[in-house]
């Protein structure tokens, strides 16, 4: 987008959208949306709160935890799925079924078998976020130009070598990929958990904030939850240029 | 000059088995089947031992899926739910393949919306389903609206990428022989993007199911949400389970069946070979 | 046998179908073409070849419309280009083809968009598909082709609409050796068969002395015309005696010097 010869960055635009939010909340349109800058003080006093940060500490703990077991597990399988062809055979149909299921209907399930507590927050965290870095782990491997690999069977490479040294770097594009993808559903699957839990973290918060009715506080929340949700997202996608160089010369 | 397999510019390596080129066709029925008799071994043995109180077998399930089926309940419990989710995947599927279209095509449509769905394909919009319930109350509209605003983003951010990655060399090969502007999206764009709008699509349904489910267990207690809501309530845990292993089944027959649609009736190119 | 670019340039023959008038174009900051004056006689196959990044594509798309000059004009016919025209068909490197599309489809697809009758455009492209030896592959689509048979294609369809000038961008460098040998040697046939201007883009010093009845070389960035050279070779003669011909070889290897110093 050009403005008077000067090229303004896309992201600009949702300078527009937060303008637009706040006019649509002076004029008092719907009562459910405030306008963005009484949120924004909503949210500035929010965080100072201690209900806020032990709530967003027991989120993210959650977070952290299920998507480091995701991590581990996604790419383990993945590798496997990629390199066997009979792990690929037993595993494939699964991966495919959950990576595209409607999780949140298992949550009940898991509220039954882990409690209504953390555990199945961090469990539904896991299984929103595994299948897709399974997926995209198995097609990095499977990538991996065989060349690569005779290279360094060639070269004499230990099969742990061959493994840490070839094939894992060189999926790596395909592997940062898969992990923002579950970062970004690791984040969903967290707010779902704790919406369907609704005892604990930010799910209780939310669960309080819109049965009274406190919208600014309800919207700071989101605010808040989105920001960090895309910066992350950033953060994950800016590691993946630093090796997207080498995606196009394997 | 240029290596030919550069010459298609911006298709990357890395991301054609993200956004939804995920198929079940690659495995062969047998793998299938005996993936499946595995896992439901693997079940039956853990609901025996029991590992949980709340963990039945997977004959019980079974069988409170065959009596589910045959009472009639899941049938009425499924004309609930997927109501809301065919039309909202039906509206989102409109707005999204037209608004994606139409970003892809103009640069300002672009710079003014594309930063908007990325915001809300990144993030959960699942937080604001409580919200929709004060408005529209717990009935088919607020279901619809749930569908819609888990759906809408990644179709429309499909349709988006999709057309402004058209293959360039096709678009050049188009105005080569003096296609119009007109001809050049219709003959040459949209099919070229067709693969990637219906795995928006696809997507877009898979969310939809998600949406439409977190909506019957959080806030409208009707369709199959509700069947589990009340069985686990009475703990009557097999029925519970059974009815959710059934809608991840519909859900996974849908997109199969999705797919399926796609290459028989868009993709002739694919159906040999 | 060499004939200086600026003599070649002042005495253009009354035949002349495409004219290059001073053109330069340059990349914010990269000039990839500086002033290139050239004329291209009807009927002939005249090759622009030189180093990586020569900007022989670039001309090439230039002269099709595809490309804006930044300065300088090219005339067909004596009219200026402003960009694609009918008497003009360009065969493309990748190919181009439309992966969904038969290849009767795919052949006919310039003669779709002029908005001509199915049958009336099928009946052309099915002569047309005779011509390059694809008869019985009209109904099967591009993925069930090898890369020759591709390009095949893609030469059917520029010829399809019948246009005087061919561009042709490196046709045949995503086909295997032998593939482009028997292509090579089609295109010959079809270049005193059909009768028609053809421009011809490669970076095969071998190729581009076989098929061409004139060869101009481009200097690296920025492009310049540094010669041109009209091979003195028997077209008669089989093609095996070509690639054995004395004139052949001294040809190739006076290229090969002219172009070594660019190698790095």
């Amino acid at each position: 987008m050009m403005i008077f010869g000067y090229r303004v960055p896309m992201m600009a635009s949702l300078m527009v959208w937060c303008v637009i939010w706040e006019l649509v909340g002076q004029a008092g349109l719907i009562f459910l949306i405030p306008p963005l800058s009484s949120v924004l003080v909503a949210a500035a006093a929010l965080v100072q709160t201690g209900t806020w940060q032990a709530a967003a500490l027991i989120t993210l703990h959650s977070f952290v935890v299920g998507m480091v077991l995701a991590i581990v597990v996604g790419v383990t399988l993945g590798v496997l799925m990629g390199r066997f062809k009979a792990v690929d055979d037993l595993f494939g149909i699964w991966v495919n079924i959950f990576v595209s299921a409607p999780l949140s209907a298992l949550v009940p399930v898991l509220m039954i078998l882990f409690g209504i507590g953390e555990t199945t927050v961090i469990v539904t965290v896991f299984l929103f976020a595994v299948w897709i870095i399974v997926l995209d782990t198995r097609a990095g491997i499977q990538h991996v130009p065989n060349s690569l690999i005779e290279m360094g069977r060639s070269y004499g490479a230990t099969t742990f070598a061959l493994y840490s040294k070839i094939v894992l770097l060189a999926a790596l594009p395909e592997i940062l990929a898969g992990i923002r993808l579950g970062l970004v559903r690791g984040v969903k699957g967290v707010v779902i958990g704790q919406l369907l839990v609704s005892i604990i973290g930010y799910g209780e918060l939310f669960e309080l904030y819109s049965r009274s009715f406190d919208m600014e506080n309800f919207w700071a929340l989101t605010i808040i939850l989105f920001a960090a949700a895309m910066l992350m997202s950033a953060a994950i996608e800016h590691v993946e240029k630093k090796v997207d160089y080498y995606a196009g010369v394997r | 000059m240029m290596a030919p397999t550069q010459v298609d510019g911006p298709v990357r390596a890395v991301h054609p088995p993200v956004e939804g080129g995920f198929s079940l066709r690659q495995y062969p029925a047998f793998w299938r089947m005996a993936s499946l008799a595995l896992f439901f071994l693997a079940w039956e043995i853990a609901g025996r031992v029991p590992i949980s109180y709340a963990f039945p077998t997977f004959s019980a399930t079974f069988a409170a899926f065959l009596s589910m089926l045959f009472d009639g309940s899941l049938f009425a419990a499924y004309g609930e739910t997927l109501q809301p989710l065919i039309i909202g995947i039906a509206i989102s599927g409109v707005i999204g393949i037209v608004l994606g279209i139409v970003m892809g095509l103009s640069r300002s449509a672009e710079w003014l919306v594309a930063p908007l769905f990325i915001v809300l394909q990144a993030a959960p919009m699942a937080a604001l389903i409580p919200l929709i319930t004060f408005v529209y109350g717990i009935g088919l509209v607020a279901k619809t609206l749930a569908v819609i605003m888990l759906a809408l983003p990644v179709i429309v951010l499909n349709g988006y990428k999709a057309v402004r990655n058209a293959n360039p060399s096709l678009v050049a090969m188009c105005r080569s022989f003096q296609g119009t502007k007109l001809q050049q999206i219709a003959k040459i764009i949209i099919p070229d993007a067709s693969p990637v709008i219906f795995a928006g699509l696809r997507l877009g349904l898979a969310a939809g199911f998600i949406g439409v489910i977190l909506a019957e267990l959080l806030i409208t207690p009707t369709g199959i949400g509700d069947l589990i809501t009340y069985h686990r309530s009475v703990a009557n845990y097999a029925e519970m389970y059974a009815a959710v292993v059934s809608i991840i089944l519909v859900s996974t027959l849908t997109l199969a069946a999705l797919e399926a649609f796609e290459m028989r009736v868009l993709r002739p190119e694919k159906r040999r070979g | 046998m060499t004939i200086p670019a600026a003599v070649q340039t002042l005495h253009p023959t009354s035949e002349t179908v495409v004219e290059v008038r001073g053109i330069c174009k340059k990349y914010s900051e990269v000039e990839a073409l500086r002033l290139i004056d050239l004329d291209f006689p009807r009927g002939k196959l005249t090759t622009l070849l030189g180093p990586s990044g020569c900007g022989k594509t670039t001309l090439l798309k230039i002269i099709a419309g595809l490309i804006q000059a930044t300065s300088g004009e090219v005339r067909v016919n004596g009219r200026t280009v402003t960009g694609p025209g009918p008497e003009r068909a360009f065969v493309f490197q990748d190919f181009a083809l439309m992966p969904w599309a038969t290849v009767m489809r795919n052949v006919a697809f310039g003669l779709e968009l002029q908005g001509m009758a199915k049958a009336e455009r099928q009946s052309i492209a099915r002569n047309y598909i005779a011509e390059v030896g694809l008869t019985g592959f009209e109904d099967k689509y591009p993925h069930e082709l090898s890369g020759g048979m591709r390009q095949r294609v893609g030469l059917a369809r520029a010829f399809a609409v019948n246009a005087e000038v061919l561009l042709l961008d490196e046709p045949f460098s995503a086909v295997d050796e032998q593939n482009r040998r028997k292509f090579q040697e089609d295109l010959l046939r079809l270049v005193d068969k059909e009768r028609k201007t053809f421009i011809f883009v490669t970076h095969s010093i071998e190729e581009a002395v076989y098929v061409s009845d004139r060869i101009v070389l481009l200097s690296r960035r920025p492009g310049r015309v540094s010669q041109i050279i009209e091979p003195k070779i028997d077209r008669t003669a089989s093609p095996d005696a070509i690639r054995r011909d004395q004139g052949y070889l001294d040809t190739v290897e006076e290229i090969w010097q002219g172009l070594k110093h660019y190698v790095d």
